[in-house]
This record gives C-alpha cells, sequence and structure tokens, in this order.
C-alpha cells in the first residue's frame, strides 16, 4: 500500500517540480526586489530627518504586526478596488517583496546605528559628502554585521512564500494540496514536500549559524 | 480609498471580529504554553549528555526551522486522520502551532544558558554553593533574563502565524474578516478591521517586551 502510495506521488514529480521552481522564483524575486525596498527603508529609518524615520518607521509596524497571509489578501483583493489588478503571480510577487523589504529594513537600520559615531564624524572631516560616507564608509561596515540576519531572512522568506498558496498560486506547497487530494496520504505527500524546503532551507541556516558563531560575515 | 470605507458594515460585523479576536487569543495563548512546554523540554534534551537524545532533539529544531509552517499544518490536517487520529481542526492547529514554536524556544532557551560563562560557575562552585544553590541563584536568573524579550517576540510571530489556522477552516480573526468579504462582497472593511485587531494585539505585545527590558535593564556592557 506504502509504495503504491509513494509509486503514485513520485508519478507526480512534474507537478512537484513545478512547484519548486515556483517557490524558488517567488524567493529569488522577492529577496532582489526586497533587498532594494529593505536598504532604502533602512537608510531612511537610521537618517537624520526624523518626520521621515517616524513614518518608516509606521509603514514597517504595519507590516511586521499584521499576519503575511492578511497581506496577500490585501494585494490581491484590494488594490483590484482602487484599479490596480494584479495576477496571482505579481501579487505574490508584490507582497512578498514588501514584507521582506519591512524586515530587512529594520535589520539594516541596526547596522547601520551599530557603525560607531566616530566613523562617520572622520568621513565628514576628510571632507566626504553625506552620500559618500554613507556609501564608502558607514553601508560597507553595516553589511559586514548584518549579513547572517540577511542570510536568516532569506529562510524565512522561502518560508513565508508557502502562505501565497492561498491564492491559488502553484507554488511547493500548493503542488502538495493537489497532489493529496489524490493521493490521500498526508504524511507521505507533506513529508515529501517538507524535504523540498529542507534541501533549500537547511543550508541557509547552517551558512547563517556558522557566520554568527564566527561573529562576522566571511570574505566572501 | 478609506474614505468610502463602509463603518456602518464594519460595526455591523464588530461582534464577529470580537469572537474571532478572543479565537485567536485562546488559540495563541494555548499554543504558546505548549512551545514553552516543547521548548523546554528540547532545550534540556539539547544539553544533556546522550548523545542519541541530543540528536533527535538537533533534528526536531532542524526539522521545524527548515520547513514552512504551513506545510506542516497541512501534514498533520492532512496526515493525522491516516495515522486514525481524528482531532477538530483547532486542536490540529494547536497542535501545529506549538511544535512550530517550541523549536524556536528551544533555541532561544538554549542561547540564553549557553551565553553564561563558565567563569561564574567556577566562582559560584569556589564560593562554596551546591549544585541547588548554583542553579537557583546563579544560572537560571542569568539564564533566563535575557531570554524574555526573544520570547515575546516569538509570541508576536506566534499570533501572526495563527491566521494560518483559517486555511484549515478554523474560524479566527483572519477567517473572521473574510466572512465579512464574502458575505457582504467587501474585501476592504473585512481586511481592514482584521488588520487592525492584529494591530492592536502586535503593539500590546510590544509594549509588554518594551516596559519589560526598559525595567530589566541590564548594568554594564549591554
Amino acid at each position: 500500500m506504502f509504495w503504491l502510495q509513494l509509486n503514485r506521488v513520485v508519478g507526480y514529480w512534474p507537478v512537484l517540480l513545478k512547484g519548486l521552481g515556483m517557490t524558488v522564483a517567488l524567493s529569488v524575486l522577492a529577496l532582489l526586489i526586497g533587498s532594494v525596498i529593505g536598504f532604502a527603508l533602512g537608510i531612511l529609518r537610521a537618517g537624520p530627518n526624523r518626520t521621515l524615520s517616524r513614518a518608516v518607521g509606521l509603514y514597517v509596524d504595519f507590516f511586521r504586526g499584521t499576519p503575511f497571509l492578511l497581506q496577500v489578501f490585501i494585494v490581491f483583493f484590494i488594490l483590484p478596488q482602487v484599479g490596480i489588478e494584479l495576477s496571482a503571480f505579481t501579487a505574490g510577487v508584490v507582497a512578498l517583496s514588501n514584507v521582506a523589504g519591512c524586515f530587512i529594513g529594520e535589520i539594516v537600520a541596526a547596522g547601520i546605528q551599530s557603525v560607531p559615531a566616530g566613523q562617520k564624524e572622520a568621513a565628514a572631516a576628510s571632507g566626504f559628502t553625506r552620500a559618500q560616507q554613507m556609501r564608502l564608509i558607514v553601508l560597507p561596515q553595516a553589511v559586514r554585521v548584518v549579513t547572517p540576519s540577511l542570510v536568516g531572512q532569506f529562510v524565512l522568506l522561502i518560508k513565508d512564500s508557502s502562505v501565497v498558496s492561498a491564492i491559488g498560486l502553484l507554488d511547493l506547497t500548493r503542488s502538495g494540496w493537489m497532489i493529496v487530494q489524490n493521493v490521500p496520504n498526508g504524511l507521505l505527500v507533506f513529508g515529501i514536500v517538507g524535504l523540498g524546503y529542507f534541501v533549500i532551507c537547511y543550508p541557509l541556516i547552517w551558512l547563517s549559524r556558522r557566520m554568527e558563531r564566527r561573529g562576522q560575515a566571511p570574505v566572501l | 480609498m478609506l474614505g468610502s470605507l463602509n463603518t456602518r458594515v464594519m460595526l455591523e460585523y464588530l461582534p464577529a471580529i470580537w469572537q474571532g479576536f478572543l479565537s485567536t487569543l485562546m488559540l495563541s495563548a494555548a499554543g504558546f504554553a505548549g512551545a514553552l512546554a516543547l521548548g523546554i523540554v528540547a532545550c534540556a534534551l539539547s544539553i544533556q549528555p546522550l548523545r542519541w537524545l541530543r540528536l533527535s532533539a538537533t533534528a526536531y529544531v532542524d526539522a521545524i526551522r527548515a520547513t514552512p509552517l504551513l506545510a506542516q499544518l497541512y501534514f498533520l490536517y492532512f496526515g493525522l486522520p491516516r495515522l486514525g487520529v481524528v482531532l477538530p481542526e483547532a486542536l490540529i492547529g494547536v497542535v501545529a502551532l506549538s511544535l512550530n514554536s517550541g523549536a524556536y524556544v528551544a533555541e532561544i532557551i538554549r542561547s540564553g544558558i549557553l551565553a553564561i560563562s563558565r567563569g561564574q560557575v567556577e566562582a559560584a562552585i569556589s564560593s562554596g554553593m551546591t549544585y541547588l544553590q548554583r542553579m537557583r541563584l546563579i544560572i537560571l536568573p542569568q539564564a533566563l533574563r535575557p531570554t524574555i524579550s526573544p520570547l515575546i517576540g516569538q509570541a508576536i510571530v506566534l499570533v501572526k502565524d495563527s491566521s494560518l489556522l483559517s486555511l484549515i477552516s478554523v474560524v479566527e480573526l483572519t477567517r473572521a474578516g473574510q466572512m465579512i468579504a464574502i458575505d457582504r462582497f467587501m474585501p476592504v472593511e473585512g481586511l481592514v478591521a482584521t488588520a487592525l485587531a492584529y494591530l492592536l494585539l502586535y503593539y500590546l505585545l510590544k509594549l509588554v517586551a518594551g516596559a519589560w527590558s526598559h525595567q530589566n535593564r541590564l548594568p554594564g556592557p549591554a
């Protein structure tokens, strides 16, 4: 019985593979876009303009304080009401990039604040402009501090991407959900789905742990 | 968009939102209690000398950390009946939340205990303290204090994660919001009301965390 079912699940490998591809595509896209958003938000958050910093804080709090599932629904069901029609894939990428940006923004802001003020003062005294100070002095040091957290954040992102299956996107979790309708063995089907996630996430978790243990990012 | 928000409908559905809010609160509290218990056990197993018990604790933590909660939830939801275990959806949800958060709680407590320097224990021994005195007066107070803030952080994550239970048809806050959206075809009202309720919980927990860390600021370099 078990072997028969295993055989049937394995027979669905194109669906599983497609789901895995979707999960990876979503996560990588959201990581790239989310990093850009995150660095922008982080720099504003740690910046000297208090009003701007507060506004960014409020925005970030909204997305850190509500469940991701709700955010996916908001993007997918509310944006069309104001005339922005998105496909399920675009809605997934938008919601995932946005939430990734919010979390990365807080990490980056903390990293920037961890750079001693003397570094900036020295740069200013050497005649660097504000943009140069940020780009050449502060950010390179901040990035070294935050890299382990960023890797950890990427793991969270991959896992969060499973939630977009709720709007019908065929990712790895959704492909498991579809297969389990035909092969009624949840332990087997979602065991295989879990294995798929494990293979992607575990190396990243390992990397992030190793970096944390060393206390700094390795020279990549 | 917000100008056209139908507040009358939101007020009309306030009792449903309130019910969902209470339900989310209870599911999260039950899930967190289970997570604390599981986390303490897993942490204890991961620092004791028996190798295979240590390995099984590590395997549990890694398996949970490397897979999404939704897959874990479906694993139990579609898998338990297969083993002849038929549980109500809400209970399956609480078990999934506990199993999931338990792994993170184990890591938090473990890092608190491992952070104590060897010198503290040696100093306590040379002051003539017994094992129980050392545990009670030196090790646990230092180990547990820094874990409170991360634990509250984990509670925040758990409250948000509990929204996934709506996908196995447990009626909680997210589900309540969806019902308004479907009943009245007013997604904005339902989702906005739900989001506000979650934000209320988020800020409450953040307030507790802030008050705690303010009151218990450790002396010396942080």
